[in-house]
């Protein structure tokens, strides 16, 4: 096109849009806008159904099947770390790492003596895990069958948003895969394959570690969450991430 | 007889060469700086070159991510309102706005890009396994729309086809303010980290972009001046007065958001607390009252008043501040609300986490500033006309 015919062409500057054309403009943002928001909104609904009335879910009311989950009789841990070393080695986990540990608080109790409580932590598989719902590339997700919360390194991009949403500092960024490690509760290392307890838990000599199917009324781990007068927690309850790991002092 | 001959042509052209060439090559080495810093990190890994933590997995990085990111929806915004509205004092900023705003989005994709660990597995990742409940995809999406969109309507400038670049404008505007919500929501939205936790960081985010835009355009334009030795017409300073008032006006109503953050945190759990606390006169104290508070927020809002702004270079310095104040509160916003361990009180842990950048963060960082800058100094060379407020918009 020649520059005198450009000089020709009406001048489409938005001084000389009528506002009938403006108001025209708005509206069909404001539609793009409705379509984009009932896009969005979707990341504020959970990932599955769960509800949090009790931290132990009601009878009957599992959402999953197997649902796996661990009781931590933490009283009874004196911190060997055997748990760690089979973790470890069963799994693969680097020296910078870890999937499992074990914490420890020191406190003050009568006469002027203190004693010290050892606390393992893992992944707890949370009903409602801020994780899933964080990653971009569903790298990691909760199997709908075990309740599992899954790791597939090869879509994570290491963005670790999944780590900074973990209430639980439950994730590590793993260089050897390039992506995310976590406790699969031995899925890949020992349920997969037919094993029916994870490493920790059979390598635990004070029976600290109780693993099991708490959808089955006659698992260990039913019936320590069911024994009358037992008081039971979960880390970080406020988090509402109902975890599958809970805590007893029986 | 040199000077005789340089002074008949268009003045613009021949003293501001030399000057844009030297400024080009300085970003061009700024970028390269960031992408050898990229490189290294990726060759002896993040965990090394980095930072960031188990414990603290985010930081600077995706600060400046969120700053750059944060900028472009402001000026993306500002430049869909004033062409929509058309007739307003800040249309003959505005395609510069529109300019400004993808590299400042580039900017920020550049900074992500060198700091994820895994960046190659995004492109194909987020299309074929989206995620609809991450915020990061939405943001991701939304980002990367708008800048195509906003290339587009660029490029429809150029050609001067308005009605049609009006539009895109607009969409543009949409995609950057659902991108810039879904940013804040990526914090926003995360439980664990009570002191992000609520439903005001979006909308903060939001007055920040507007605050940011305002203030990048005031002090692009004034450079562009300066580069070009141009005198600035009444057209062009009573834009920047416009955006002058926009930064006025976002400082008091981020200044009250702050007030109420704090507020609210000090009424809340242990961990807001001991966050506040880390802000208020912990480690991260000298951040927040000298950079994020006094240089960002007070000092501009004071020179700006008293002058009353009818002084460019009071405006311009005062845009400086801004900015420099948004990159400290984005860098204080993310720090802060990881610094206080979630086992706080087992295995003797400190009340805070320390993080201190190393130099291959900082390289991402002036790279970052680098392609930004870059990309302002292209288009003052590729475009001064479709700049100048002798055109419509």
């Amino acid at each position: 096109m020649r520059i005198d015919d450009l000089q020709q062409l009406k001048s489409e500057s938005p001084e000389t849009l009528p506002s009938a054309e403006r108001r025209k403009f708005l509206k069909m943002g404001l539609v793009v806008t409705g379509v984009y928001l009932s896009g969005t909104v979707l990341s504020l609904t959970s990932v599955r159904d769960a509800h949090a009335e009790d931290v132990v879910p009601e009878v009957g009311k599992y959402p999953y099947g197997p649902h796996y989950s661990m009781v931590i009789r933490e009283k009874l841990c004196i911190d060997c770390e055997r748990c760690k070393e089979a973790c470890v080695k069963t799994n693969s986990v680097p020296v910078y790492g870890f999937r499992t540990t074990i914490l420890e608080k020191r406190r003050a109790i009568a006469n002027g003596e203190h004693e010290t409580i050892f606390m393992p932590v893992l992944c707890n598989q949370c009903n409602r895990p801020p994780c899933v719902r964080v990653c971009p590339t569903t790298a990691t997700w909760k199997d709908k069958k075990t309740g599992i919360v899954m790791m597939n390194s090869a879509r994570c991009i290491g963005c670790k948003t999944c780590m900074t949403a973990c209430p639980y500092n439950a994730r590590y960024f793993k260089e050897e895969t390039r992506a995310v490690d976590k406790c699969d509760f031995c899925w890949e290392s020992r349920l997969s394959k037919g094993e029916k307890t994870t490493a920790c838990a059979e390598a635990c000599p004070a029976d600290v570690r109780v693993f099991g199917d708490l959808a089955d009324t006659k698992s260990r781990v039913f019936e320590l969450l069911h024994s009358p007068e037992t008081m039971i927690w979960v880390l970080r309850p406020e988090a509402g991430a109902l975890p599958n790991v809970y805590y007893v002092n029986v | 007889m040199k000077e005789n001959i340089t002074a008949t042509l268009p003045s613009r052209i021949v003293v501001t060469r030399p000057a844009i060439n030297i400024l080009m090559t300085v970003t061009i080495l700024c970028i390269l700086a960031g992408i050898a810093g990229g490189i290294y990190a990726q060759v002896i890994g993040h965990d090394h070159a980095f930072a960031n933590t188990r414990e603290m997995p985010w930081g600077m990085l995706i600060g400046v991510y969120a700053y750059f990111a944060i900028i472009s929806t402001g000026l993306c915004l500002l430049a869909a309102i004033s062409h929509l509205f058309g007739g307003n004092n800040l249309a003959p900023l505005a395609n510069r706005m529109v300019w400004l705003s993808i590299i400042s989005l580039l900017g920020a994709f550049l900074v992500i890009g060198l700091e994820i660990e895994n960046p190659w597995r995004m492109p194909l990742g987020v299309l074929l396994h989206p995620n609809l409940t991450s915020n990061i995809w939405w943001m991701g999406t939304l980002y990367g729309l708008a800048v195509g969109i906003m290339l587009i309507e660029f490029y429809l400038i150029l050609s001067r086809r308005f009605a049609l670049a009006l539009i895109l404008g607009v969409a543009g505007a949409v995609a950057e303010t659902l991108a810039n919500s879904n940013l804040g929501s990526v914090f926003a939205s995360i439980n664990a980290r009570p002191f992000w936790y609520g439903s005001q960081l979006p909308i903060f985010f939001l007055a920040c972009a507007f605050l940011s835009g305002a203030a990048a355009v005031v002090m692009f334009t004034h450079y562009s001046h300066v580069l070009a030795r141009k005198q600035m017409t009444p057209t062009v300073f009573s834009g920047m007065q416009t955006a002058g008032k926009v930064m006025i006006l976002m400082i008091f109503l981020i200044s009250i958001a702050n007030a109420w953050k704090f507020a609210n945190a000090y009424t809340g759990n242990e961990e807001m607390i001991l966050t506040a606390d880390a802000l208020v006169h912990g480690p991260l104290a000298t951040s927040f009252w000298v950079f994020e508070i006094a240089i960002g927020l007070v000092l501009p809002f004071a020179l700006m008043i008293a002058t009353r702004l009818n002084s460019v270079q009071a405006m311009s310095t005062a845009a400086l501040m801004v900015l420099v104040g948004q990159f400290f509160s984005r860098f204080n916003m993310v720090v802060s609300g990881q610094i206080v361990p979630q086992y706080y009180g087992y295995n003797e842990l400190p009340l805070y986490l320390s993080y201190l950048p190393t130099a291959a963060e900082f390289l991402l960082v002036i790279g970052g500033i680098g392609l930004v800058g870059f990309g302002f100094l292209a288009g003052e060379r590729l475009f001064p006309s479709v700049f100048s407020t002798d055109r419509d918009h």
